[in-house]
């Protein structure tokens, strides 16, 4: 141990890579220490320099990136002045690594068992039997269903939540004494993600590992973290106890951040987010004087002149803004609240009816002969009906159907039965025979702009195709819309003619809701449309489209796994489970009790920002089963938290209706959920969040 | 695995058939009258009209596909036109020549070329690499026929390591006509060579910068343990591919190696049987060179399927 009790001790380091453009100091003058069993939080937009520190940490920098100042200490060896050979010992026995992307992170091609064996083979010394023993104690002590049969099994026969647990079994086997967890929940389900939190919290109570926990996610850190660091463009801003700064919140970049997080009991009627405005500055672009300076909403002329250093504000609580004395007289979270809309029911846009789809699966042999049939229920029955200006959220875990949903109602599925009306007129199953003034009514906007904006095609070029085609405007009237499209969208009129790779994430998904718009649909299908994006950009996004709507009077048919989002933007959300839907009500509806014990596993799971909030722990086990072998009864009961009995397994529940349209499918009285679930997440979150 | 082996087996056999069809018609369509170019210029016309009835040329199309395939299947590949001798004993006898050269061609280039990949990978952009990529192209490019002459020149005439030419005897076995086959080899190693080096090259860098490899390495596994075990395995997968389509080049497509040193192989044998329209030789020559590259392709799945488990099939 160090003289300060701490395992990792980070002085002053700065990573600087060599670029062809010259040197670019990535990460300047950080500093942090972990101590044993503690979990700190590091937590900035991409491009903050997150990875960065992280790999610096633990020298692991690519060729070109190098540490040129400061100390790095693993408690008393000196990591930065070791030699090569010996940080290689280091790896792996005293300071393990859990990535991102479970499945990206095996070996696609060995034995889940071995891999985990190699790490007491190489660090422990144990011969092979002993190693592999070893692999299945960790599983077990990773609660690894079935821990034997894993060990024998291979990373594309596992599920998201089963392979992170896998790496995270690897990494404690060693039973290190720094670990860092470099997003390791962010490709997962928010259902799963809860189940892993809630594991990495029980593990640390019996190691005394010390853990650098990197996310974007500020709902997460408040539910696992003791200590959070705020990184942004390279320096920490903030850095306090978890208690502390998200209560204090002494640096306008944390507030920005947290400000820019939906709320899980108001919505886009009663408040707009708050966003940050512009972009992180590059490392070699950066302001003279606070770097966060040019996107504050605090600045004043003497914060551009010089760079304020982090300051102990509080015991153990630091921050970098000269205006701190400002700040903690303003401690209540500012929303901007919205006038309320007197709300008049539209016309009906779109009435879908029991939906199926269906794909055909035929295993082995039987596909050159075709016997055999299995059919892969992924959407079967599903009504939704919305009307113009109106929001459908639809939620559920990654498998349910609700992306096949959506390409079936946008035509680029073809469902196996059911009407699908647009504006009261019926509409053929593919998109291809589909009217022609019918297609520009019905839009798409995707997950991955990247992939949906051609590369060699300026921004302009991709909004004007659908003038062209569908609405077959003259050139001079094409060039003054998409003008206006990009005001719209807020993006200056130079951006016409960048090439898609000139464009930031969020500017691409502008780019690509113009164009959506430009076809003037009556319906537009987002499917996650903001998932991979910064929190700064998700919530300008939302915003943008929620006054596109005011404006335009378009329904959205938004797709997403992140229920704070949904509750922010929905007027309406439908829960989806296995092709079927469970739950349907208005948002405010949805997340107050009774609600289907599957939307109350999905509610209990969100990562809410604000540590006070203390909700249930509602867990589901395992994953979702397979669409092939559709779970007899109630679709849900393998997994159900309150399962009522055996008629849950024999007999499909019923409809129950409550007022405002809220229904509900499940065997449990309304009467006897209200009293399971209490007061619900709602009560308890705006008891401890404030407004 | 099983049933994943038979459906192969059933392609393969569908093929087979497909590929008979084809090579029949196209025997058919070139220029022409059989029993004239049997006969000769001089023949009678009623020599060639008995000639047509014996072999069955006045028969319908769809007839004589049949006739000639069922006696394929029977072993009975027909008699050459040209010299009259069974074709089956021609065809194996080329066949297992060009097996002979084949597989010391494979012996030479898919070890040395992997090698030279993983090397250019693991030193990727670096001089090594540079080199390896330089020198392997080139090779790639030159044509066979100055490769071999070059090395007949030096290495059989110059030095006299090897025989300039490589007629061997019919009846040799493998070891005896090795020194024959040591030039020929070597010069469509050239070739194949770059190939595999390029493959492996371009898999290895591909998996080199997976997260898996950067958490092998993170592992704290040595740098050798982490080539081993994690990354060859996954990045051979390409050049187990181009093997095998290799395999296929090597037993049908080597005309111009297999002219310039004189060997008798297949290719030279279809080339001889297309330049005389002997359909028989024609025929059987095609169909093994199909069979062959269909039997490789089924190897390298199979052998695909042992090194990638995520396309295993139960």
């Amino acid at each position: 141990m160090s003289d300060n009790g701490a395992v990792l001790d980070v002085k002053n380091v700065t990573v600087t890579y060599e670029t062809d453009k010259g040197p670019l100091h990535t990460v300047r003058n950080v500093s942090l220490k972990i101590a044993p069993g503690e979990i700190y939080g590091l937590v900035g937009e991409s491009g903050s320099g997150k990875t960065t520190l992280a790999r610096a940490v633990v020298r692991y920098l690519p060729a070109n990136g190098k540490i040129t100042s400061g100390s790095i200490k693993l408690s008393d060896t000196d990591l930065y002045q070791l030699p090569r050979e010996e940080v290689r010992k280091i790896w792996g026995s005293r300071v393990t690594m859990v990535h991102q992307d479970p499945n990206a992170s095996i070996n696609p091609s060995m034995l889940i068992g071995d891999q985990i064996a190699e790490m007491a083979r190489i660090h422990l010394g144990m011969n092979k039997k002993q190693a592999r023993d070893r692999a299945i104690e960790m599983l077990t002590r990773v609660r690894m269903p079935d821990p034997e049969s894993v060990a024998k099994r291979y990373a594309h026969q596992l599920s998201g939540g089963m392979l992170q647990r896998v790496l995270i079994a690897t990494a404690m086997s060693t039973n290190p004494e720094f670990m860092i967890m470099d997003e390791p929940t962010t490709a997962l389900d928010v259902t799963t993600e809860a189940v892993i939190l809630d594991l990495i919290h029980e593990l640390m109570a019996d190691y005394n590992t010390a853990i650098l926990f990197i996310t974007h996610n500020l709902g997460v850190v408040a539910r696992l973290c003791d200590k959070i660091g705020v990184l942004y463009a390279g320096e920490i801003m903030e850095e306090g106890s978890i208690d502390e700064v998200f209560k204090k919140r002494l640096h306008p970049y944390t507030r920005g951040l947290l400000g820019c997080v939906p709320r899980v009991d108001a919505s886009k009627k009663d408040i707009s987010l708050s966003s940050i405005p512009g972009y992180i500055p590059r490392p070699d672009d950066l302001p003279d004087g606070c770097i966060f300076a040019p996107r504050c909403e605090l600045v004043e002329d003497a914060c551009e002149k010089e760079r304020p250093p982090l300051k102990e504000i509080a015991e153990n609580h630091f921050s970098a803004c000269r205006r701190v004395d400002q700040l903690q007289e303003k401690i209540e979270r500012k929303d901007e609240l919205r006038e309320h809309h007197e709300e008049e029911l539209g016309d009906i846009v779109l009435e879908a009816r029991n939906i199926k789809k269906y794909f055909p699966f035929t295993p082995g042999i039987g596909s050159l002969f075709g016997s055999k049939k299995a059919e892969l229920k992924a959407v079967d029955d599903i009504s939704v009906r919305m009307r113009s200006s109106f929001t459908m959220g639809i939620v559920g875990e990654s498998g349910c159907g609700k992306t096949t949903l959506a390409r079936c109602i946008a035509g680029i599925e073809e469902a196996t039965s059911g009407e699908i009306e647009l504006q009261g007129k019926l509409l053929a199953y593919s998109v291809k025979k589909r009217p022609h003034d019918t297609l520009k009514k019905i839009q798409m906007v995707f997950q991955n702009p990247d992939a949906s904006l051609n590369p060699q095609h300026p921004a302009g070029d991709s909004v004007a195709r659908p003038l062209i085609l569908l609405r077959d405007m003259s050139r001079k009237e094409v060039r003054e819309k998409v003008k206006e499209l990009f005001k719209a969208v807020s993006l200056p009129e130079d951006y016409i003619k960048r090439l898609p790779h000139e464009l930031s994430g969020g500017e691409k998904q502008r780019v690509a809701i113009a164009r959506a718009f430009a076809a003037d649909p009556a319906l537009m299908i987002c499917d996650e449309p903001i998932s991979s994006l910064d929190v700064s950009v998700q919530a300008s996004l939302m915003n943008l489209l929620t006054e596109l709507q005011d404006s335009a009077g378009t329904s959205y048919l938004f797709i997403s796994h992140d229920l704070s989002a949904v509750r922010h933007i929905s007027d309406w959300i439908a829960v989806v489970y296995l092709g079927r839907l469970w739950e349907i009500g208005s948002a405010e509806d949805v997340f107050i009790p009774p609600y289907h014990p599957y939307t109350e596993a999905l509610l209990s799971a969100i990562p809410i920002p604000d540590p006070e909030v203390k909700q249930d722990r509602i867990r589901l086990k395992g994953s979702v089963p397979s669409p092939l072998n559709i779970p007899s009864g109630c679709r849900f009961h393998t997994r159900c938290p309150r399962k009522y009995g055996e008629i849950c397994e024999k007999e499909e529940p019923p409809w129950q209706d409550m007022e405002d349209g809220h229904r509900i499918c499940c065997h449990i009285p309304l009467e006897e959920l209200r009293e399971l679930q209490g007061d619900g997440l709602l009560k308890k979150s705006s008891a401890g969040g404030g407004s | 695995m099983g049933s994943y082996f038979i459906r192969r087996i059933g392609f393969i056999i569908i093929t087979l058939i497909l590929a008979s069809i084809i090579i029949f018609s196209i025997t058919q369509f070139l220029p022409g009258d059989v029993a004239q170019v049997i006969l000769g210029q001089f023949a009678t016309e009623t020599a060639i009209a008995n000639l047509r009835e014996e072999l069955g040329l006045n028969e319908p199309l769809h007839m004589q596909y049949l006739n000639w395939a069922g006696n394929f299947i029977q072993g009975d590949w027909g008699n050459s036109l040209v010299s009259r001798m069974p074709v089956r004993p021609i065809v194996t006898q080329r066949l297992v020549n060009s097996a002979m050269l084949a597989g010391l061609a494979l012996l030479i280039y898919v070890p040395l070329g992997i090698v030279l990949g993983v090397i250019a990978a693991l030193k990727r952009d670096r001089l090594p690499d540079q080199m390896i990529t330089g020198v392997s192209m080139a090779f790639v490019g030159l044509p066979e026929f100055v490769s071999g002459l070059l090395l007949i020149s030096f290495l059989a005439i110059g030095a006299g390591w090897f025989p300039a030419n490589s007629s061997i005897d019919p009846d040799s076995t493998f070891f005896e006509a090795l020194p024959f086959l040591v030039l020929p080899a070597i010069t469509v190693s050239l070739t194949g060579l770059g190939y595999v080096a390029r493959m492996t090259r371009s898999g290895t860098i591909d998996v080199l910068r997976s997260d898996y490899v950067r958490a092998a390495e993170l592992k704290g596994l040595p740098g050798s343990q982490v080539l081993t075990r994690h990354v060859l395995r996954n990045s051979l997968l390409p050049t187990v591919t181009i093997v095998a389509m290799g395999i296929g080049w090597l037993l049908g497509g080597l005309i111009v190696t297999e002219a310039v040193y004189g060997y008798p192989g297949l290719g030279r044998l279809l080339v001889y049987g297309i330049q005389r329209q002997d359909l028989p030789i024609i025929q059987a020559g095609s169909m093994i060179v199909v069979a062959v590259y269909s039997l490789s392709n089924l190897a390298a799945d199979i052998i695909y399927g042992m090194l990638n488990p995520r396309i295993r099939v139960d």
